[in-house]
């Protein structure tokens, strides 16, 4: 019965569950004998202290942006997209076809053609699942996580035994004609100003936040949205209402899966240059979380992703300035998951209560 | 003997949720060996004081007495102990188990279960023998029917040692037949001492069985009155603040053209059974042609198989056009376009998304009229709205603030939200199950109103009730469903309440033939 006022559950209780995974963190730093209080002064002054961090740190946020927006828009059709990492992969793959495939003249047109190529790629990959869900009724869970696996192996192969020029040793496709490299931020007038040194965020995170952008206006503007949202509400209410499930599971999942494989013009085109093996190193995952925290709106998802491309960055800066072990990492990302994703309703419970005690003193005073 | 005369006594109960203040005051006394009931409309906080005997809420303020004594009821094992029985509206049985050991769930009396069943055996065939309440000990729950499964309940309760037995709203899902036998054993109950709380909406109950009524309203008790000395329109005033129509006003119908042809209209659910065993009716302009029936008779199928929800076989025809029922063009969209409109029986699991606002749930099923649209690509949410604070404010829903959520409105004011939605696109046929479920007494005059005007513009109006008053009251002809059939049609001005009980009942034949309009 009792409710939270709105700045509350929108601002007071991610952040009040972030202190929390915070402080768990600075007693598992403690634990190892190691000072939480300098290892958050080397994130920060690393990931945020100077433009360089933040190049690296913008760079994550992009890729997170959009994992993010994928599980966000799939969500709202009542459909969990555990494969954005495989759907990512295979976005990669598109980028690299679409880069490879002739000498670009300019990074416009390059970049044009490998999103269109990373999109449908990546929407490929994740309407096979739905095309199960909808029709035979496979849960889109398990299908997509399976899917990861197989993507994985997939460029494995590609990789090893059909992307490979003849005489290279790792696992990669040949480097990106000169035509389809990608400004990053120092390379971009007025920009440049801020960013001086070489740093791996690019014209992508743009991008990104113009997919945030028409991610909200999809779902909160247009009719596909409105169905969207009422399917994923309460699907027997949306059969009353004539909305076409099947339509509803396809479309959304392949929006979905468009905007994880579009994650891969950031790291594939804009920093790599060339497709690797695990090009997007579990930031399909990572969107899970991002989308969590962000309460599946493309704002917060935008919020969330820049708080996880701090981490990333910030865990990074760990492992080069101090001895703290770069799992470090993966232990407060897991934690700031925790607390934001799964914990995120008991932190709720605990503040509505301490608001219902606060309204009822108040009540009692007057 | 003073202190022996009060099975209950509630003093000073209040229970606040956050800002909401449920119950504000509350006392009432139940003498022993009486049936008791309370009426009030939603909300009006009839479940919260009965939760709080029970042990579900604790009280803010106040104090019971059982039996003359102070008793703190802090869980529902204390209501227990404390000789109270509480038989839910949504039975709490499990299904492949049988009669006796769902009696003796959770009230074993040691390791092992022999000892307790056969102990069990001799209470219930000595309670089957003094309370009409014969029930089959060894009949798995999900064999019965649902007026044996409340008995299973009231066994439950009683075999418990309750002396107090509360029934929340329990006559909802019975046959009048089924619902008489109810009375008939709390009747039983109460010579033998016991004493009954009976919370219901319906007034009827209330006058037939009880003998003292409480009645409440906005989380206050009004009044507490002896039965034989009010009226249900007394009753009725109490309950909602101010005089109200308990009888539908209007003229009688002037039947036009057929609208709705359906011919041999079978449905198979998802487990294919035949759930709608060819049906056959018509339903001309400016009539409204009621299903009576126990719920789960096929009505709700019927309405699905109209409303584009299920497929079906058989031939529906509309104003001289076929409706396609499977396949391209049965589904909702394709239903409203060709001018049926359908208030469903279950507002919260179909008719609303109740996270939604007001004004998204106006435009449910019609977010492609061209009125709501702003170009090709994105929706006119300033018109929507628009629309949305018109509707209510013509169908008078409260608060009239189009961006609540759905959750928020109350019963009455959801169901006018959809009535609003659903009668405004200006239908040729409605569709509308259980109008009045879980709706206030207000609400349910205003919605009455509402579907007669609709009639009278000459609109065909398909009415399915499991509330017989309400059939009895609004149709201008009736059907009566009995396991996926019509047994048969009659004319309200010449039936009555046994006639159509027993037809719902399965018995009865046909005496009308085929439902040509009287």
């Amino acid at each position: 019965m009792d409710r939270l006022p709105r700045w509350a559950d929108v601002a007071l209780v991610p952040l009040v569950s972030l202190i929390l995974a915070g402080i768990i963190a600075a007693l598992v730093l403690l634990s190892i004998g190691q000072s939480p209080v300098e290892a958050f002064r080397v994130m920060v002054d690393g990931a945020l202290g100077s433009a360089y961090g933040w190049g690296y740190t913008l760079y994550y946020t992009t890729s997170f942006i959009f994992t993010g927006l994928a599980v966000t828009i799939a969500f709202h059709a009542g459909l969990f997209n555990i494969g954005g990492e495989g759907q990512a992969q295979l976005g990669g793959l598109g980028v690299a076809l679409v880069a490879l495939s002739l000498d670009w003249p300019h990074w416009t047109l390059a970049l044009t053609a490998a999103t269109v190529g990373a999109a449908v790629f990546g929407a490929v990959w994740a309407g096979i699942p739905a095309y199960l869900q909808a029709k035979r009724g496979s849960h889109i869970v398990i299908t997509t996580i399976m899917f990861n696996y197989i993507a994985a192996a997939l460029l494995v192969y590609l990789l090893v035994d059909v992307l490979r020029p003849a005489g290279q040793m790792d696992p990669a496709s040949p480097r990106f004609p000169e035509g389809a490299k990608l400004p990053a931020l120092n390379d971009i007038p007025v920009i440049n100003l801020i960013f001086q040194k070489a740093v791996p965020a690019n014209v992508t995170l743009f991008i990104a936040l113009a997919m945030a952008v028409v991610v909200w206006a999809i779902l909160w503007r247009t009719r596909l949205g409105y169905q969207i949202r009422a399917f994923g509400k309460s699907e027997p209410a949306a059969r009353y209402a004539g909305i076409n499930p099947v339509f509803i599971i396809m479309v959304s999942m392949l929006l979905s899966g468009g905007l994880a494989g579009m994650m891969s013009i950031n790291n594939v085109m804009g920093e790599a240059e060339r497709l690797l093996q695990n090009s997007s190193e579990g930031a399909g995952f990572i969107g899970i979380a991002v989308a969590l925290m962000g309460r599946n709106h493309p704002i917060g998802v935008v919020l969330a992703a820049l708080l996880f491309g701090f981490l990333y960055q910030g865990g990074a800066e760990l492992g080069l300035w101090t001895s703290i072990p770069i799992e470090m990492r993966i232990v407060v990302q897991g934690l700031v998951i925790l607390f934001t994703g799964a914990l995120d309703v008991m932190v709720r419970m605990l503040l509505t209560r301490a608001f219902g005690l606060l309204r009822s003193q108040k009540l009692g005073a007057a | 003997m003073a202190e022996n005369t009060l099975a209950i006594e509630l003093k000073g109960i209040s229970k606040a949720f956050g800002p909401v203040q449920a119950n504000k005051d509350i006392n009432i006394a139940v003498p022993k060996g009486t049936i008791h009931g309370i009426i009030g409309e939603n909300g009006a906080g009839k479940s919260t004081l009965m939760s709080i005997l029970y042990g579900f809420y604790r009280a803010d303020a106040g104090q019971i007495f059982v039996g003359g004594r102070l008793t703190a009821i802090p869980d529902s094992q204390s209501a227990i102990r404390a000789g109270i029985g509480m038989v839910f509206q949504h039975f709490k049985l499990v299904q492949n188990f049988t009669v006796l050991e769902n009696v003796i769930l959770g009230a074993e009396d040691g390791p092992l279960l022999n000892t307790s069943l056969s102990k069990a055996r001799k209470v219930l065939e000595g309670l089957s023998r003094d309370y009409e309440l014969d029930v089959d000990p060894d009949a798995l729950i999900e064999d019965l029917s649902v007026g044996h499964l409340q008995r299973v309940e009231i066994l439950k309760a009683l075999y418990r040692q309750a002396d107090i037995l509360i029934l929340d709203e329990p006559t909802g899902v019975l046959t009048p037949d089924e619902a008489d036998h109810l009375f008939r054993i709390l009747k039983g109950l109460k010579d033998q001492g016991k004493t009954v709380i009976l919370i219901t909406h319906k007034l009827r109950e209330i006058m037939e069985a009880t003998d003292n009524v409480s009645v409440m309203r906005r989380g206050t008790m009004v009044a507490t009155v002896k039965t034989a000395e009010t009226s249900p329109e007394r009753l009725a005033e109490l309950m909602v603040g101010r005089k109200v129509l308990l009888e539908v006003e209007k003229k009688p119908a002037t039947p036009g053209k057929v609208v709705l042809k359906v011919d041999d209209l079978r449905v198979r659910d998802e487990h294919k059974v035949e759930r709608l065993k060819g049906v056959s009716f018509e339903i001309r302009a400016g009539e409204i042609l009621g299903i009576a029936g126990v719920a789960g008779n096929g009505q709700s199928e019927l309405l699905a198989a109209l409303g584009g929800m299920m497929r079906a076989t058989g031939k529906v025809t509309l104003q001289g056009t076929d409706l396609p029922l499977s396949g391209k063009g049965s589904d909702g969209q394709s239903r409203r376009r060709a001018g049926i409109a359908h208030v469903p029986e279950d507002r919260h699991h179909y008719g609303l998304i109740l996270d939604f606002s007001a004004w998204e749930n106006v435009a449910f099923g019609y977010f492609n009229e061209p009125e709501y649209q702003k170009n090709a690509l994105f929706m006119d949410n300033d018109a929507l709205r628009d629309d949305t604070r018109r509707k209510m404010e013509k169908y008078d829903v409260r608060p009239p603030d189009c961006w609540l959520p759905a959750k928020s409105f109350s019963g009455g004011n959801q169901q006018k939200i959809v009535v609003a939605r659903e009668m405004e696109q200006n239908p040729e046929l409605l569709l509308i199950g259980q109008p009045t479920r879980g709706v206030d007494i207000g609400a349910i005059e205003f919605i009455h109103k509402q579907i007669i005007a609709l009639r009278d513009q000459g609109k065909a109006i398909l009415l399915v009730s499991v509330e017989l008053d309400e059939i009895m009251s609004m149709s201008d002809r009736i059907a009566v469903m009995f396991d996926g059939r019509l047994m048969g049609f009659r004319d309200p001005e010449e039936t009555d309440e046994r006639e159509l009980g027993m037809m719902m009942a399965g018995m009865a034949g046909k005496r009308s033939g085929q439902g040509e309009a009287a």
